[in-house]
């Protein structure tokens, strides 16, 4: 690769790349993400390798690109074949040889490998006609499928580093600050702090050290957006910090991200050696006579680290405890120095705006809440993935239009938004409009990203104990209003899903819940009670229903749920009794099964694995188990079939 | 324990305290503990005092001051996978181990986590056994998946 000194030379290198490469040509891109990957795909790139070369095909007929996550996880591992756009779904390693023969050399679809509208049993072959994808507005994860993380040479091919060009040579640093306030670009991380007006803080310092940071630490369970584009498009994050740090004047920058995340790590190193070779990272960047270089800092599993103050403390080698603000990192950040820190998302913004202009961004959206935002649509939707919507958009469409709705027929029952921050949204409040103002007045945030639909089989108790959990052992005990709220709000949790909750519970978590609220030292204690107040905002009855009744609705409360066999309908085929790993269901062949309510201990495994067409294991709470029937009646004949 | 591998380690950084976190996922990494001798080690040369180095251990999730087994299970707890039922799943290794999240069975066999989302939620709920994503597990499968490991 050449070092290039100049816009100009950039330009003939970007020529020579695109000259190189036929458009024409067919290219089979295979979504070798994290979750495709967990499906397969690794096997199906080998398989599809494999069969060019045993049909006598080669690299001057047919490319293949291993490319980052398009977002449709649901139905990985997933190839388009460009140029026609043709999208197969849930390929496997056996589907090589019809794709190759087939599609590559025939040029003729696989039927049985498109997309079926569910709803009208329509086959679509191009990939922008999925519904999925067609409501979406895919200005910072569409390139994914584009290009191969690997290469440097596919980001530049679609314009990669264009922005970089604009800012660097054609723009003053106060300049770009400017651009990004006129965007209206809000932070991406989870406050949504306006971005443009962050950047006039630490540029506005006289200070010659300063930092720039991108914040990969991406900690909410059920979101992982971040990762799709670091792992996707690790390139457009490092055009976008190195704008940034010419136009806050920092020569040196951060990329701190999670280790659980080990195809992000990987990618974004060799990214960014290749961003170096290239000389767009390095001293004197395309000959503006500006130096700036990345080291990438790995998170060892710690959720409060995403929160900024204890993200600098742990990029300082110390743990990662919060610290109070002011002074904020824009005046005393890394090492002492002026800091600016933003989210990956955020980061992937800042092309956009220098290539496109500031309206690119600024005319999507609601009033306050400009641009694209991707989500993660995961829990119970039938299309899991990730959508990058306009902001303004209904979460009505994002889950029904876009997701499908909730699969196998159940009921909606709400939708969690914001992670261990977020709050529960029910069913009247999915037409709002999804932006930073509209969530918060109902409850919930915006956060990173995180959007976990639950249907009737989801405990509302269950999931604000899940958050309290989880925060319990995340927060960082260094202030006692988060240490010992929601230490306390989760011991009273506890209690009520045990079924010995008490009448004043509900009131008690307000309380203690107001208190952590306001009383706590950075963001983590600060939202931590969102979850238990929106729980009982919307699902006061689902409390009660556990404080008074004893009584699970969603029969998820161990304690207070049980199952029974219903002796008119199991047929004694002795399934959940060899699977019952507690032993604890009496039966034999002819014999109707009857579970030892002593020894059960809830596990579900006998209702799992009972065969639908029986259905014979039921869930029973608030109401006492029937008596079993007696041994002498248990005999049955012939009904096993 | 082979103290080069560990100097190789601690040498690719910085000599600076602010190294230290890097480091030592590096040495966990690469013997998936941290021993005392090599922590002894990375006190000396990076000129960090041991209680400071026990602070960062015991607050980061990602180390281990015991040896963990042959086989790392690690039970996605993230909220897409534990609306699908990641509590069974758990309990269902659990039973099958004998041990919880965080402990290793006598035998060396099993180390038991948890792991706030992987990020491939579609598959929920999800178990990784030594880096191998199971997806759509479910009590019962659990126990198969974990009966083909020796």
């Amino acid at each position: 690769m050449p070092r290039i000194n100049s816009p100009a030379e950039l330009e003939e290198f970007r020529k020579d790349i695109i000259s190189k490469r036929d458009p024409d040509k067919p290219c089979i891109a295979v979504c070798t993400g994290t979750g495709c990957l967990a499906l397969g795909a690794g096997k199906v790139v080998a398989a599809l390798k494999e069969e060019i070369k045993k049909q006598g095909l080669d690299t001057k007929v047919v490319d293949i690109r291993e490319t980052g996550c398009p977002g449709f996880c649901e139905r990985g591992p997933i190839v388009v074949i460009n140029p026609e756009e043709i999208c197969y779904l849930q390929v496997q390693p056996d589907d090589a040889q019809e794709i190759i023969s087939q599609t590559i050399v025939g040029k003729k679809v696989v039927e049985r490998l498109v997309y079926i509208d569910p709803s009208n049993n329509e086959k679509i072959v191009h990939e922008s006609d999925i519904p999925f994808y067609k409501n979406q507005m895919r200005h910072l994860i569409g390139n994914n499928i584009k290009i191969d993380p690997k290469s440097i040479e596919d980001y530049l091919a679609v314009g990669g580093y264009l922005a970089l060009v604009k800012a660097l040579i054609e723009q003053t640093p106060e300049q770009v600050v400017q651009l990004v306030k006129d965007s209206k670009l809000r932070g991406r991380g989870g406050a949504g702090f306006p971005a443009g007006i962050k950047w006039g803080f630490a540029a506005g310092s006289k200070e010659k050290k300063k930092y720039v940071i991108v914040n990969a630490d991406e900690g909410d369970p059920g979101a992982f957006m971040d990762r799709a584009l670091l792992e996707g498009n690790p390139f457009a994050v490092l055009e976008g910090l190195i704008i940034g740090a010419y136009a806050i004047g920092a020569n040196e920058g951060y990329l701190y991200v999670r280790q659980e995340y080990p195809l992000a790590v990987e990618n974004v190193t060799l990214a960014i050696k290749q961003v170096e070779e290239l000389g767009l990272i390095g001293e004197n960047i395309l000959g503006s006579g500006f130096d700036f270089k990345i080291t990438v800092h790995q998170g060892a599993g710690a959720f409060v680290c995403g929160e900024e103050t204890a993200l600098l403390a742990s990029l300082e080698g110390k743990p990662g405890e919060p610290k109070a603000r002011p002074p904020f990192p824009a005046v005393k950040g890394l090492f002492g120095k002026p800091t600016n820190i933003n989210n990956v998302e955020t980061w992937s913004n800042i092309p956009l705006i220098l290539k496109n202009g500031p309206e690119y961004i600024s005319s999507i959206g609601t009033e306050n809440s400009k641009g694209t935002k991707i989500f993660s649509l995961v829990g119970k939707v039938t299309n899991t993935g990730l959508v990058e919507v306009p902001m303004g958009i209904s979460l009505r469409d994002i889950i029904f239009t876009i997701g499908g709705g909730v699969p196998g027929g159940k009921k909606f029952k709400a939708v969690q938004t914001g992670g261990p921050s977020g709050g529960c949204i029910p069913e009247e409040h999915l037409d709002i409009k999804v932006d930073f103002d509209e969530l918060a007045k109902v409850g919930a945030i915006m956060g990173s990203g995180g959007m976990i639909v639950m249907d009737e089989d989801t405990c509302m108790i269950d999931v604000a104990k899940y958050f309290l959990e989880f925060l319990s052992g995340e927060s960082c005990g260094k202030c006692s209003p988060c240490r010992e709220g929601i230490t306390h709000m989760l011991s009273i949790m506890n209690r009520i899903s045990e079924g010995k909750g008490r009448e004043g519970d509900i009131e008690l978590l307000e309380e203690l819940a107001m208190s952590t609220k306001n009383a706590s030292l950075c963001a983590l204690g600060g939202s931590a009670p969102n979850p238990v107040l929106s729980t009982i905002r919307y699902f006061r009855e689902e409390y009660e229903s556990h404080i008074r009744e004893k009584r699970c609705p969603a029969f998820v409360c161990k304690d207070l749920i049980a199952y029974y066999i219903d002796p008119e309908k199991c047929k004694a085929c002795m399934i959940c009794s060899r699977k019952c790993p507690a032993e604890a269901i009496i039966g034999a062949k002819e014999q109707i099964h009857v579970i030892d309510q002593e020894k059960c201990t809830n596990c579900g495994t006998c209702y799992e694995v009972c065969p639908p067409r029986f259905g014979a294991v039921t869930r029973l709470s608030g109401e006492p188990v029937p008596p079993p029937i007696p041994e002498k009646e248990r005999t049955i004949v012939g009904k096993s079939d | 324990m082979d103290t080069g591998k560990i100097e190789n380690i601690i040498d690719k950084y910085p000599s600076d305290p602010s190294s230290l976190i890097q480091v030592l996922i590096d040495i966990q990494s690469e013997l998936r503990w941290l021993p005392k001798e090599a922590l002894n080690l990375v006190s000396k040369k990076l000129d960090v005092a041991m209680s400071r180095i026990q602070h960062i251990i015991t607050f980061y999730k990602a180390f281990s001051i015991v040896p963990k087994g042959r086989h790392e299970v690690h039970v996605c707890t993230g909220t897409a996978c534990h609306v699908r039922g990641a509590t069974r799943v758990l309990n269902a290794v659990e039973g099958h181990t004998g041990i919880s999240p965080g402990e290793t069975d006598q035998d060396l066999k099993f180390s038991l986590d948890t792991v706030s989302c992987v990020g491939c939620c579609a598959l929920g709920p999800v178990m990784v056994v030594d880096g191998e994503y199971h997806g759509n597990m479910g009590s019962a499968k659990t126990e198969q998946v974990l009966k083909n490991y020796e």
